[in-house]
């Protein structure tokens, strides 16, 4: 009997597995959009600039312009979204079990996410790296110098592993204390739990800039001591839709590369340019092997503007969280953003 | 009783026999529970298959690649995912176990204040039982640590007496490091334990032969402490401690009670002793008055009446339900995750979105509980056994 209670219990978990999970549509996931004339886009509850939700309800940030980019796509409105908000250990299950359409959650892409979640990453948003904050009081300026500190970190993520790696190899011995949601990781720190706070640099100065009393007095230390490029990511096993999530980011690239913009959009349809042309449909329909209409990238830059706009309006200088563009700027202007042809 | 025996059973293949109905039925339903289990087994891994979600238990010996906060056996994050869950059961022991000590005592006293004849200690006890049972676990977590958090010194500032600190980073006190003389210490102990028990014989047979019960409990400790400490000399007096330092940002080494164990443990104890209190209470309440005048007029005094009438007899109605106490602080320690304390659970889902095996991990920590539950209601149940009334 004893050998067959964790068969039982895994039954159990499985039951609710799969009542919530119908097989898998190969193929259908926009079909299934369609019919339900919603996009379901699970984003990240806290993270002012790349994903939070105001007072009213609305949501706004990198992420979610992400998600509103792709409704405005396959289905003409990019207000026709239901919004998930999930935590760092819900956020797999979850697109795995069908529940969510798109992951944009300031998400990791790694190799072990990649090959064994079930799930594809449709490329990348923000190129990112993990950092330290601490308090300026504690007048500590490098990373280096966190030998036996006390860090906070929210549990789920890729930075536990990160953290470890990098105080092993610099003998730091740094002790995590862990987290399940980010308001709690949040609240130790600035209660002074933690000497030092670390995540996301971009996540870093989301937080200070909005938890902290005076975001002055905490500083984010210069070293990074990882590689974090963060984007959507899709259920595998739809590869039209992957298809299509991948070419939405695409051409957000494509049109600040090409000087396409929300407010210029409808003037460039009579554009010269071959180029701009094929990206706003007007010569080619590229749309139609996605499975999309002609006018599909054209709708997305009118909802959410170019990826520039999209960075500038949430997350850089002229913010609160005041990121410089940095590696996240085009390929062309010393950054890492480089998009295939729209062609 | 053997008079009225009914009639031997008749068996017969036929559908008017109860019996017969009755088996056909059971068939049935193992077979749709089976066969519901066989067809959610099979979807699940059809679609994971479908997915390309992997599966299976060969992660569970990889190195897991993540420090730990707070360890009872050392850990390093190159040892194996098995060894960083055996680390959270410890965490997770550490504080259920503490805490059903605490909670009990704690929650008799409060069941015994509620019957006390003084109005302020019942009213303060009906009040602490009221709250305790009435907000919700997770907030008195959330409540207690960050009352903690916000009121212990800064590190920078730590209270300091000797080589123990207290501040935020919690108790921090020096730690006897392990050496072999140590075994000593504990053969040592053993030892006097041993004899201790041999004295406690000899007492109650003193007791049943002359009436007069010697010392007992003062003379037992004792024992243990001086066999623990002969033993510790004999090992070679061992003294190597582990000493927490001040470094310039911190405070690091030594044995350490951290605000996240000191939430936890305080938040479980608290809450579940509300319920134990309950519990105490019903089953002082449900021992009948004549009881106490019978002890009494047989000449017991009031320990010995407390001791040996009406305790055995409350502890009847007792320790089933503070037995699913038990468990409950047991599982409630599973909200540990809130506050940051690496139980059980915090580790699973750590290792959980590292390895992406969410139905393994989240079966391995039912599997735990669920054997740390079983393993306590046995234990309660022998209790229960020796103390139940017993025909003669």
């Amino acid at each position: 009997m004893m050998k067959s209670l964790p068969r039982l219990a895994l039954g159990a978990l499985v039951a609710a597995a799969t009542m919530a999970t119908a097989p898998a549509h190969a193929g259908k996931t926009l079909d299934a959009i369609k019919a339900r004339g919603q996009l379901v886009c699970g984003v990240n509850p806290s993270l002012p600039g790349f994903s939070a939700a105001d007072s009213q309800g609305n949501w706004s940030g990198l992420d979610v312009d992400v998600c509103k980019a792709i409704a405005a796509t396959v289905l003409s409105d990019a207000t026709k979204i239901k919004w998930t908000p999930l935590n760092a250990s819900q956020r797999f299950a979850v697109l795995q079990s069908g529940e969510i359409d798109v992951l944009s959650r300031n998400t990791t892409w790694t190799l072990t996410r990649d090959a064994s979640l079930g799930l594809h990453f449709t490329g990348v948003t923000y190129y990112d790296g993990q950092g330290f904050m601490v308090p300026k009081k504690s007048k500590i300026t490098s990373a280096t110098k966190l030998k036996g500190a006390t860090v906070c970190v929210q549990s789920g993520t890729t930075t536990e592993k990160n953290l470890n790696d990098y105080s092993k190899s610099m003998k730091l011995n740094m002790k995590p204390v862990v987290f399940d949601t980010q308001e709690a990781t949040n609240k130790a720190y600035f209660a002074g739990r933690c000497q030092a706070y670390t995540t996301d640099a971009s996540g870093l100065a989301s937080v200070r800039n909005k938890e902290a009393t005076n975001p002055d007095d905490h500083l984010i230390l210069p070293e990074l001591i990882s590689k974090e490029p963060l984007g959507p990511s899709v259920r595998r096993g739809d590869d039209e839709f992957f298809a299509i999530v991948k070419w939405v980011v695409f051409a957000l690239l494509e049109a600040e590369e090409y000087g396409i913009t929300q407010a210029n959009v409808d003037q460039m349809k009579t554009s010269q340019d071959p180029v701009v042309q094929r990206i706003l449909g007007v010569s080619e329909d590229t749309g139609k092997l996605l499975g999309l209409d002609k006018d599909w990238a054209y709708r997305a830059i009118k909802a959410v503007g170019n990826y520039g706009e999209i960075f500038e309006r949430n997350v850089g200088p002229k913010t609160a969280l005041k990121l410089p563009r940095g590696a996240n700027n085009l390929w062309n202007k010393g950054g890492f953003m480089y998009a295939p042809p729209v062609r | 009783m053997s008079a009225s025996r009914p009639p031997p059973k008749q068996r017969s293949w036929s559908w008017r026999s109860q019996a017969f109905r009755g088996v056909v039925y059971q068939v049935l339903a193992l077979a749709v529970l089976f066969g519901a289990l066989a067809y959610l087994l099979n979807n699940t891994f059809a679609n994971m298959r479908l997915r390309g979600i992997q599966s299976g238990f060969s992660f569970i010996l990889q190195p897991a690649g993540f420090a730990i906060g707070e360890t009872m056996i050392p850990f390093d994050s190159s040892e194996s995912y098995l060894k960083a869950y055996l680390v959270g059961l410890g965490n997770t022991l550490r504080v259920a176990i503490v805490g059903i000590v605490l909670a009990t005592l704690l929650g008799t006293v409060v069941g015994v204040g509620r019957l006390s004849r003084n109005l302020l200690v019942r009213s303060l006890c009906s009040a602490y039982v009221e709250i305790t049972r009435n907000v919700p676990l997770l907030l008195q977590l959330f409540i207690w640590y960050f009352v903690l958090t916000e009121l212990l010194p800064p590190i920078e500032e730590a209270l300091q007496a000797g080589s123990v600190f207290f501040s935020k980073n919690g108790l921090q006190y020096p730690l006897p490091l392990w050496e072999r003389g140590h075994w000593g210490t504990l053969t040592g102990m053993a030892a006097g334990l041993g004899v201790a028990v041999y004295w406690s014989r000899v007492a109650h047979r003193r007791q049943e032969s002359t009436g007069r019960m010697p010392p007992v409990w003062l003379p037992g400790l004792a024992l243990t402490v001086l066999g623990a400490v002969i033993g510790w000399l004999a090992g070679g007096a061992p003294s190597g401690l582990d000493i927490p330092e001040k470094t310039e940002i911190n405070v690091v080494g030594g044995g350490s009670v951290t605000p996240e164990y000191l939430t936890v443990l305080l938040g479980l104890t608290v809450y579940t002793a509300g319920y134990i209190a309950e519990v105490v209470r019903a089953g002082i309440l449900s021992v009948p008055f004549g009881q106490h005048e019978a002890a009494a007029s047989l000449g017991l005094s009031r320990r010995q009446e407390l001791r040996l009438v009406l305790l055995p007899q409350a502890l009847r109605v007792i320790i089933p339900p503070v037995t699913s106490q038990y468990l409950n602080l047991t599982k409630n320690s599973s909200l540990a995750v809130a506050v940051g304390y690496p139980d059980l659970v915090s580790i699973s889902s750590t290792a959980l979105n590292q390895t992406g095996r969410a139905i393994e991990c989240i079966a391995m920590v039912m599997a735990c509980y669920l054997t740390l539950s079983l393993l306590t209601s046995a234990l309660m149940n022998l209790y229960n056994a020796r103390s139940r009334l017993k025909d003669r």
